[in-house]
């Protein structure tokens, strides 16, 4: 954004509370890697131009890539400055940090969709003995004690950081609700190319039949591993992971219950990954790729065992630490605008916020599928610099009248 | 599968259904439902259960009439077999849910349904009710549905109806998850 307010020629400052990639910095692993391929991070006017496009960045290569792109378009960035209110003033807005105020025509909100993780109420029912780490505090195994550990969710978080626990020596057993499964490498290419290349991760919300329903679902369970091996369940069970259905609640007594809906958890995924892969067969027919590519094929379904466990005694020393990958929720507690519905989001159409002069950035299906992606801010930030560019104008036409 | 012009027919007002769910987004409060049911013992272990009223949309509502239902133990219990096992009204509840939900989703994704039939089968080591062995749980062991279902769709998609309505069912995820449950004498 602050790139296509500069080509434009709009003054304008970037307020940031730690230092550039603040969150990469700070609330990462350290053996993350981008989940999307080195060539896809395409920002305006910069892409990657190193010798291996197919890779993945590391955690440090990331900080480094977003550092040099706000270098390379001298972004105004006011690091260490933390935003404690946004609220409407007769003509803009009044934003409080603690380095002082600014006041505005124009906030454009890009704090984030995953500030705080979101951890199940019944948590404190977990004995004190046993550790609780969320997806955002979480290092390396290292850092945790020996022993079982039990991680909650099998999106893109909780499968990567079960496999490296459970390499690590420490027995992990995987709590899986609803969960998008993906292969890494389809036909000789990266999933992700298949996306871009089919105009899925263009899809536009407008174009999409429920898209509150788009908005919620779970991240695809990819992981940007340097063997583009896939990381699915049948991955992690091969590893020795234990499958457990959702965490339903844990008792009283320490007992931890997992909803006995595991199979058709991984029936609904194995159905969800089949109808994407039908819709990328039939994208590389209908555009003569089917003998320039690998043969079509389908991973087997996932496996579950006949029974899988329905509780988990928490006091029996067996378990640890528990992980909590149970998603994120973006933080707008300095935001003193009624512009929120009753889960806390922010209402928007497309990034455009219910209050003039207030834009959104950044959140899940924002404006397109990719809208969470380094590789979709480019399309978003040029459509919502156009409508800000266009509300500025009228309101200059307005006062000049 | 069906088309825009021929639109699938399985009964299901769904346009109804969609209404709801975007008036009851707005106003959650009138989503709040009591469901409700008697239960009178006649004798030995023979029950006499009725479902009239329940609550819901904010008032009271009826049923279009009272339904009742007989429950019993067979006679290898020793008992008189006058009404089905309570675990057997256990099985019709998810398998009638689960139905109903197929045919929902096959609606609106206008898939035309031609017959749908379930086979509802639940295991159970009854050494836990008669208190044989306390490591061994009351309920059911595991519980396997089979459907057969002629529709005029693909079998993914026959299949996607089947996991879609048990996503959505309200028996699947009473009998799948833990429920807390007050039982009081006045």
């Amino acid at each position: 954004m602050s790139r296509c307010l500069a080509d434009r020629a709009i003054d304008h400052v970037v307020l940031e509370r730690g230092e550039v990639a603040h969150s990469w910095r700070t609330e990462r692993w350290d053996s993350l890697r981008l989940l999307t391929p080195n060539w896809q991070s395409r920002l305006p006017g910069f892409g990657y131009g190193g010798d291996d496009p197919d890779g993945y960045r590391t955690l440090p290569e990331i900080i480094a890539f977003i550092a040099s792109y706000a270098k390379a378009i001298a972004a105004p960035v006011r690091t260490h400055t933390t935003v404690t209110s946004v609220r409407a003033t007769g003509n803009g807005y009044l934003v409080r940090t603690d380095q002082g105020d600014w006041r505005c025509r124009i906030v454009v909100i890009a704090s984030g969709a995953c500030n705080i993780a979101r951890v199940p109420a019944f948590a404190d029912r977990v004995p004190r003995a046993i550790a609780q780490v969320t997806a955002q505090q979480y290092r390396n195994p290292g850092a945790l004690p020996d022993g079982g550990v039990l991680v909650m969710g099998a999106s893109a978080s909780g499968t990567q950081i079960a496999a490296e626990i459970q390499r690590s020596g420490r027995p992990v057993t995987l709590s899986a609700g609803e969960h998008i499964r993906a292969p890494r490498v389809y036909r000789g290419k990266d999933l992700e190319w298949w996306m871009d290349a089919a105009g899925v991760l263009d899809q536009r919300y407008d174009e999409v039949d429920d898209i509150g329903r788009a908005r919620r679902v779970p991240s695809l369970q990819l992981a940007g591993t340097p063997d583009r091996s896939t990381l699915d369940l049948n991955a992690l069970t091969a590893m020795g992971v234990t499958l457990v259905g959702r965490l339903a609640g844990i008792s009283e007594d320490g007992k931890a219950q997992f909803a006995g809906s595991l199979r058709n958890m991984c029936a609904l995924s194995d159905l969800k990954m089949g109808r994407l892969l039908d819709l990328i067969d039939d994208w590389a027919r209908v555009n003569g790729l089917d003998d320039k590519v690998e043969p079509p094929h389908r991973p087997p379904p996932t496996r579950v065992e006949a029974s899988p466990p329905l509780g988990l005694d928490l006091t029996s020393g067996a378990i640890k630490t528990i992980i909590w990958a149970t998603g994120f929720r973006p933080d707008y507690s300095w935001l003193d605008m009624p512009v929120l519905d009753r889960k806390g989001m922010i209402r928007h159409d497309g990034g455009i916020v219910a209050a003039p002069g207030l834009y959104l950035m950044g959140a899940p299906f924002l404006r397109r599928r990719k809208s969470t992606l380094i590789d979709g801010a480019g399309a978003d930030a040029r459509d919502l610099c156009d409508h800000l560019v266009s509300f500025l104008d009228s309101r200059l036409a307005r006062i000049s009248a | 599968m069906a088309n825009a012009i021929n639109p699938a027919k399985n009964g299901v007002n769904v346009e109804a259904l969609i209404a709801a769910r975007e008036a009851l987004a707005k106003a959650p409060e009138a989503a709040q439902f009591k469901w409700r049911a008697t239960c009178e013992w006649k004798d030995g272990t023979h029950s006499h259960s009725a479902v009239e009223g329940y609550y819901g949309l904010g008032q009271e509502q009826r049923h279009k009439k009272t339904f009742t239902f007989d429950a019993d133990h067979p006679e290898v219990f020793a008992s008189e077999d006058k009404g089905a096992t309570p675990v057997e009204y256990v099985l019709v509840g998810l398998a009638s849910c689960l139905t109903a939900g197929i045919a929902a989703v096959a609606q609106y994704r206008n898939i035309q349904l031609r017959s749908v039939t379930a086979t509802i089968e639940g295991d159970m080591d009854i050494q836990g009710i008669l208190g044989v062995d306390s490591d061994i749980r009351n309920g059911f062991g595991g519980i396997k549905v089979t459907y057969k279902i002629d529709a005029d769709a693909k079998r993914e998609d026959i299949e996607a109806l089947v996991a879609q309505s048990q996503k959505r069912s309200a028996v699947y995820d009473i009998v799948t998850n833990p429920t807390n449950v007050t039982v009081v004498v006045n």
